[in-house]
């Protein structure tokens, strides 16, 4: 016999699909079948139920031997390694739950570390954006129900986040979006002919590298000032139709990915987006929107927001937090050798840094906690996998819209798997008796 | 008589000894901090090596003393810092020189007084700068004499004199004040600028006056693709540091708002040099 589990929460992407249905097996132990959900989030739920799946923390020697150690070993290393360095780096937070980052922050600050999230190699350029200009943003309620007009700016949702116009932007009928599809137009900006492009009622395929100047040029087309004939390779009639098309929605939406927050001009592309967003609502009512990935990155800045005021590359190592994206960043950090240690939790910087930044890493001592054996966890002295948050844990999450939604519990970890916070709180408390401060 | 008859300069001078493990955050090198000490007073003045407070004299072999007040004191650091961060951070008067390459935030939110590097300088020099002189032989980074994140008055005053080249980013959201770049910049200079001068002598890339409001950027030589926003109208005679020649006068930034005097609408001026 098996039981069906419903409004389950996916544990992947800022999309925070809430309508999932999972059928488990009676003891609550096993995952028999996703509904509802995409093809990448069905397989982070079945992932978890695999057979190789790692469950005692490993050690690595210095000649790369691996050796099995127990939790009680593990948490004495890395609450060690965390209080004898001189400025550690804490890195990762948004596969984990708000719960967890909270009890990872305060070890950040009892040892002095530098709290960093994945929005560092990500929309972390959009955050110093929105502290530059400000933001009009809005939920994605907002978006099914009354956006009209929607603009993909350098992100391809019909891959990275796919149930994302089937539920708020494109496809749904919403109360005053009755026609659905039919009664919204979709702008996509890429460089690209991605899947998302081909969709779109107009695909302004620019030069790459050239956001910075189209979204100017918009601007100036909304102002009704001259323009040169072409800009970025797009010709000037295109811009002002796209302009005049913006300007007749009854909302406009402005979604924006990595393709404009981490190609040339970075924080200025984004700038840029949100002054052009204002400057719609001199006409209509206009909203922007980041395309958070991980499925609580955007929880990671809200926390750290909360609690030190600044959305990520918090560094504590003087005791007062200070930000500055280019200095405190982790790969500033780890590139100019900064740092004499690493804390990875809930992301897989061995997968995603630049080599010279890994390289760094696999020099210091560090600690890789997560479910899987990632390439993080290839280059660091410990490995300490953990249950799934949002699969085998509940706990808060923040969607791409900055609404909160809690995750459920859908089976029970493996016998003797602890949880992120369950482990950092061992640390914490390992950490609080060498400190002296228990 | 004048009042720098008056003054009684004293000179310290700092020579790296111990190069830090990390890098060490030293914004109490500043005339400001060592008027008024000794030597071994000196010495003595906290440094920050990550979360380890340490002594100056730990990492530096000090000598000399400071003068009276702030501007009797000049700072001689004889070679590199590069792993040193903040030199002259906040100073209000006196004198820095860096005889060699110093790291991030040299002369940031100075306020007064002169600093002179020999070598380079990393990212975010002048940052937030209200007066004084910044005068750099080598390169300077990224972002210099830009805002601080999120804050729109940027550079407010004074002079930044760079001989070389210069980074990304600079002049962001500058109020006041004059930068002048002997070699080449990279892309953004002056974005949301509401003010100031900047003198590009060598060639700008592109993203150039982005989102300016106000002030002037002079380029002598090419800008790889000009803002969207920029509209040619004249070509004027003048006299930019010491060059005379006819440039190329764009206003903008067109998509940016602009405030009025006397009726007429101001905008950002981009001069090019033909």
């Amino acid at each position: 016999m098996a039981k069906i589990v419903t409004d389950v929460v996916c544990p992947f992407c800022g999309t925070l699909c809430d309508d999932l249905e999972v059928k488990v097996t009676d003891d609550n132990k096993k995952i028999l079948e996703v509904c509802n959900a995409c093809v990448i989030g069905t397989e982070k739920f079945l992932h978890s139920q695999a057979e190789d799946r790692l469950k005692v923390p490993q050690m690595q020697d210095e000649e790369g031997n691996w050796k099995e150690v127990s939790i009680k070993d593990a948490v004495e290393y890395t609450a060690q390694t965390l209080c004898n360095a001189k400025k550690p780096l804490m890195y990762g937070w948004s596969s984990t739950n708000c719960e967890a980052q909270s009890v990872g922050h305060e070890i950040a600050e009892l040892v002095g570390a530098v709290v960093d999230n994945t929005a560092t190699v990500c929309h972390g350029t959009t955050l110093i954006a929105v502290q530059d200009v400000g933001v009009p943003s809005c939920t994605l309620g907002e978006v099914k129900n009354r956006a009209d007009r929607i603009v993909f700016w350098g992100c391809n949702p019909a891959h990275a986040h796919p149930r994302h116009m089937s539920r708020y932007s494109i496809f749904p009928r919403g109360f005053f979006t009755g026609k659905g599809h039919k009664a919204r137009k979709m702008v996509v900006v890429d460089p690209r002919s991605t899947d998302t492009a081909k969709m779109a009622d107009v695909h302004l395929q620019l030069e790459q590298g050239r956001d910075y100047e189209l979204l100017s040029a918009l601007r100036v087309a909304l102002r009704g000032a001259p323009l040169p004939e072409t800009v970025a390779g797009i010709p000037r009639e295109t811009i002002q139709d796209v302009a005049a098309t913006l300007k007749s929605g009854r909302f406009v939406i402005i979604f924006f990915g990595m393709g404009v927050t981490q190609s040339l001009s970075k924080n200025h592309n984004i700038d840029m987006a949100i002054s052009l967003t204002r400057d719609l609502n001199e006409y209509t009512k206009a909203a922007i929107m980041p395309m958070r990935g991980h499925y609580n990155v955007t929880g990671s800045g809200q926390v750290l927001g909360w609690q030190f005021g600044f959305p990520y590359c918090v560094d504590l190592s003087r005791g007062f937090a200070r930000y500055n994206p280019g200095d405190s960043t982790s790969n500033d950090l780890l590139r100019r050798g900064e740092v004499d240690a690493v804390f990875v939790l809930g992301s897989d910087p061995g997968a995603h840094f630049p080599i010279s930044s890994v390289k760094k890493i696999a020099h210091l001592p560090s600690v890789c906690v997560d479910p899987h054996h990632t390439p993080t966890s290839a280059v660091c002295k410990l490995h300490m996998p953990v249950a799934f948050v949002g699969v085998e844990e509940a706990g808060c999450a923040y969607r791409m819209d900055n609404v909160p939604i809690e995750t459920r519990k859908v089976v029970e970890p493996p016998e003797g798997m602890v949880s992120d916070e369950e482990f950092l709180k061992m640390v914490l408390k390992r950490v609080r008796e060498i400190k002296g401060v228990a | 008589m004048r009042l720098s008859e008056v003054m009684m300069m004293e000179t310290v001078t700092l020579t790296p000894k111990a190069q830090p493990d990390l890098y060490i955050d030293a914004e109490n090198i500043t005339p400001d901090a060592f008027a008024g000490k000794t030597a071994e007073e000196i010495a003595a003045i906290h440094v920050h090596e990550g979360n380890q407070t340490g002594l100056l004299g730990t990492y530096f072999e000090v000598s000399g003393k400071g003068g009276a007040t702030a501007a009797e004191t000049k700072i001689v650091i004889k070679g590199d810092v590069l792993r040193v961060k903040y030199i002259g951070m906040r100073m209000t008067a006196g004198e820095i020189l860096i005889e060699g390459s110093a790291d991030m935030y040299v002369g940031a939110w100075m306020e007064g007084g002169r600093i002179h590097v020999t070598g380079n300088v990393d990212a975010f020099s002048g940052t937030g700068m209200k007066d004084g002189e910044l005068e750099i032989d080598g390169n300077a980074g990224n972002y210099l004499g830009a805002a601080y994140r999120g804050d729109w008055r940027g550079m407010q005053s004074g002079t930044i004199r760079v001989h070389g080249n210069a980074g990304s980013d600079i002049g962001t959201f500058m109020n006041g004040g004059t930068i002048v770049i002997d070699g080449d910049v990279d892309v953004h200079v002056g974005t949301h600028a509401e003010g100031g001068t900047i003198i590009v002598k060598g060639n700008g890339k592109s993203k150039i006056g982005g989102q300016m409001v106000k002030g002037d950027i002079y380029v002598f030589g090419t800008i790889d693709v000009m803002m969207p926003g920029y509209v040619y109208r004249e070509n004027v005679d003048l006299e930019v540091d010491g060059t005379k020649a006819t440039f190329a006068m764009y206003e903008g930034d067109m998509g940016e708002r602009h405030g009025k005097r006397k009726g007429q609408v101001i905008y950002g001026h981009i001069y090019q040099k033909y």
